[in-house]
């Protein structure tokens, strides 16, 4: 019986074999991706010769979050070309952040780069980090006071600029009832976001808000087709994050809508999708640049004392990718660098 | 005239309540997903009156779809808390799915079908091993699943993350049999303006059978009997272990298909989805009538409960209520639809 047993599974997986070996795929898949890349696509600057240094990140980025992997990229990069050793560590509650930042300066980190989306909570941990001695740099949030909170620069773009420049556009496109589609409840820099679209807008048209569950995609897909269900008079739909809006395209079909649609933020799919026309623009705030500056500018503080932007805001955006230069930001995307 | 003899004159009925004609109205509302039932009904109606686009046969069927997503799930949910077990890792055990499917076949560039049953032997062995801690440990399943939560959740992001050096699979749109897989698994069809996703006739299926195993054949017996009473089902000689077991395994199954579903409708996954969704399934399992305590509940009833779910959630988008207070109407419907539920078994339970 139980030898019987064996013999049926050994004998299944034998038919088995044959099936996997015959069933490579002639298209698609990591060898089309390959060949069309020609190999190596990261980007690479050399190696410094300057000292060793171990430098945190600390970020508020949600797991396994597209935009978040692209800052990563950029300082990790960074961090390859200038010797030094990058710990990056994120949580999205405020309190569980700033005990990651005590961490790093309790382990005596030569530098922190630290994101700030609720001053209120990371703000005096961020100063212990300053009287402690370590240089601060800050990036993508905490535009409003990173240095009342002890940083020393800071990299990133204001989203009521970032919203507004949309909202300007969008009106300029001659859109009358704009969609903002935000993906989590109580986010600062969201609702910045979408109220900056409304008074980029301004008069030419109106805005409205719609809240969706972020984690899952097939309910984000039937809220905003039910919305665009209920409210026919919508024109332009605006994500907020590169992956709603591959999302949106499906909603818009199935909601039998003509709305066109927008995006914050970019990704490789994403950006395919400025390509062939169904997402019309993305706001791009160059997150690889955010990430690859916050180290960078730490390593010519650590070894040169050199201040970028003079301690003024650097903005990485509002920049905008579409149709007139799509082809030139997808092959960087590919490499998930965009 | 013939006289017949006399038939023997019936003792007056004396009533033994087990074996006693209830009227049939008695006995619909006794079964576990009546209170969920009404429930539903007193949702639809309200959001029928109160959201016009709700009424379109259309909006009714995105309902339908957004509730299939859920009620996929919470089928086998509902039969593994019948059987006296919880599963936490089920929400992210869907994304472990289709990124496993997703990375397998773009990786190694095969066939999207090897990528769909590769992932199709992970799931049930997630299911498998959850199934397994737990009987041979006799630790609680809420405690193992809230471990297997967790590393599958660090596991769906770090693998995905070292394959890819990306968070999110990669598209694999191009590859071949991926056109057939979606007709399979995310397929949908318009009928006179109405969209209809496969999922959803699905959902109805494996409802169906579920409902057929616990009903009519004796491993439905051995369900409610686990789930009910464990050692005595074992002295009768139900072998409990294996049941639980396959009772994770068809959850496995089940965040298998429904992975299968969302990665063919969307190409791609990003690898921190599912979170909080195996909450999703066990409310519903709840609200349709399953006991947290295991012994008791129907599939049926999960499926009302799934709706309930997706009836809510939909419908407060088509009123167009202030978004800000979404998550609370959400709440504040599914208790009422509770409250209406306890309620209505009590008195069912009463009149009996």
């Amino acid at each position: 019986m139980f030898r019987s047993r064996r013999r049926a599974i050994a004998i299944a997986l034998l038919m088995v074999l044959p099936l996997v070996l015959a069933a490579c795929s002639a298209t698609g898949g990591k060898k089309a991706a390959e060949a069309a890349a020609g190999g190596g696509t990261a980007v690479a600057a050399g190696h410094a010769n300057t000292p060793h240094y171990t430098i945190a990140m600390i970020t508020h980025a949600a797991p396994g979050d597209t935009f978040w992997d692209i800052i990563r990229h950029g300082a990790t990069a960074a961090a390859a070309k200038d010797n030094i050793t990058l710990k990056y560590s994120n949580d999205r509650d405020p309190t569980k952040q700033s005990q990651l930042i005590t961490d790093a300066i309790n382990s005596k980190v030569d530098g922190i780069a630290v994101t700030d989306p609720n001053p209120g909570a990371l703000c005096p941990t961020i100063q212990k980090a300053k009287a402690a001695g370590i240089p601060v740099v800050m990036f993508n949030a905490g535009y409003s006071n990173y240095q009342a909170c002890g940083g020393m620069e800071y990299f990133g773009q204001d989203e009521a600029i970032a919203g507004v420049a949309a909202g300007k556009r969008l009106a300029a496109a001659g859109k009358k009832s704009v969609l903002c589609v935000l993906q989590d409840q109580g986010q600062a820099q969201l609702e910045a976001r979408c109220a900056g679209v409304k008074q980029g807008l301004g008069s030419e048209g109106t805005m409205s808000k719609l809240y969706v569950k972020g984690t899952d995609s097939a309910a984000v897909l039937s809220s905003l087709s039910a919305e665009l269900t209920r409210n026919k008079s919508v024109d332009a739909v605006i994500t907020l994050g590169a992956q709603f809006a591959l999302i949106a395209i499906q909603s818009l079909n199935q909601a039998h809508s003509t709305a066109k649609l927008y995006t914050f933020d970019t990704s490789a799919a994403e950006i395919a999708k400025i390509k062939s026309g169904q997402v019309q623009w993305a706001v791009d705030q160059q997150p690889f640049l955010q990430g690859y500056e916050a180290v960078d500018s730490l390593w010519l503080y650590l070894t040169n004392a050199n201040v970028l932007g003079g301690g003024q805001v650097v903005l990485t955006g509002p920049s905008f990718v579409d149709a007139s230069n799509v082809n030139q930001v997808a092959k960087y995307a590919e490499a998930g660098n965009r | 005239m013939t006289q017949t003899a006399e038939a023997p004159v019936a003792p007056p009925p004396r009533a033994d309540e087990r074996i006693g004609r209830k009227s049939p109205l008695a006995r619909m509302l006794a079964r576990p997903e009546a209170g969920a039932i009404a429930g539903a009904i007193v949702i639809y109606i309200f959001f029928f009156i109160i959201a016009p686009p709700f009424r379109n046969a259309s909006s009714f069927s995105s309902v339908l779809y957004v509730t299939s997503t859920y009620g996929l799930m919470a089928t086998p949910v509902a039969l593994l808390m019948i059987g006296g077990e919880f599963d936490l890792s089920a929400g992210v055990a869907v994304t472990s799915a289709s990124l496993t499917a997703s990375l397998f076949s773009y990786e190694f560039t095969t066939n999207a079908w090897v990528g769909v049953l590769v992932a199709l032997a992970v799931a049930l062995f997630i299911g498998f091993l959850n199934g397994w801690i737990v009987v041979k440990t006799g630790i609680p399943s809420f405690l193992v699943t809230l471990g297997t939560f967790f590393m599958l959740q660090g596991l769906n992001i770090a693998l995905t993350q070292t394959i890819t050096n990306q968070v999110s699979s990669p598209d694999i749109a191009t590859l071949q049999g991926f056109n057939s897989a979606r007709q399979v698994f995310s397929a949908s069809w318009t009928i006179g303006g109405v969209n209809i996703r496969t999922s959803v006739v699905y959902w109805i299926v494996f409802v169906i059978i579920a409902t057929w195993i616990l009903l009519r054949t004796y491993i439905g017996n051995w369900i409610f009997s686990v789930g009910g009473n464990a050692p005595a089902a074992r002295a009768v000689g139900v072998p409990v272990g294996r049941m639980k077991i396959g009772l994770f395994m068809a959850v496995g199954f089940m965040a298998w298909f429904t992975g299968m579903h969302t990665l063919f409708l969307f190409n791609t996954i990003q690898s921190g989805q599912g979170i909080g969704n195996e909450f999703v399934y066990i409310i519903a399992a709840v609200v349709g009538g399953c006991l947290l305590t295991g012994g008791y509940g129907s599939a049926v009833g999960a499926a009302i409960g799934a709706l309930i779910f997706g009836m809510v959630n939909q419908g407060i988008v088509y009123a167009g209520w202030n978004p800000d207070w979404f998550q609370f109407f959400v709440g504040a419907l599914l208790l009422g639809a509770i409250l209406l539920n306890t309620y209505i078994r009590r008195r069912a339970e009463a009149s009996i």
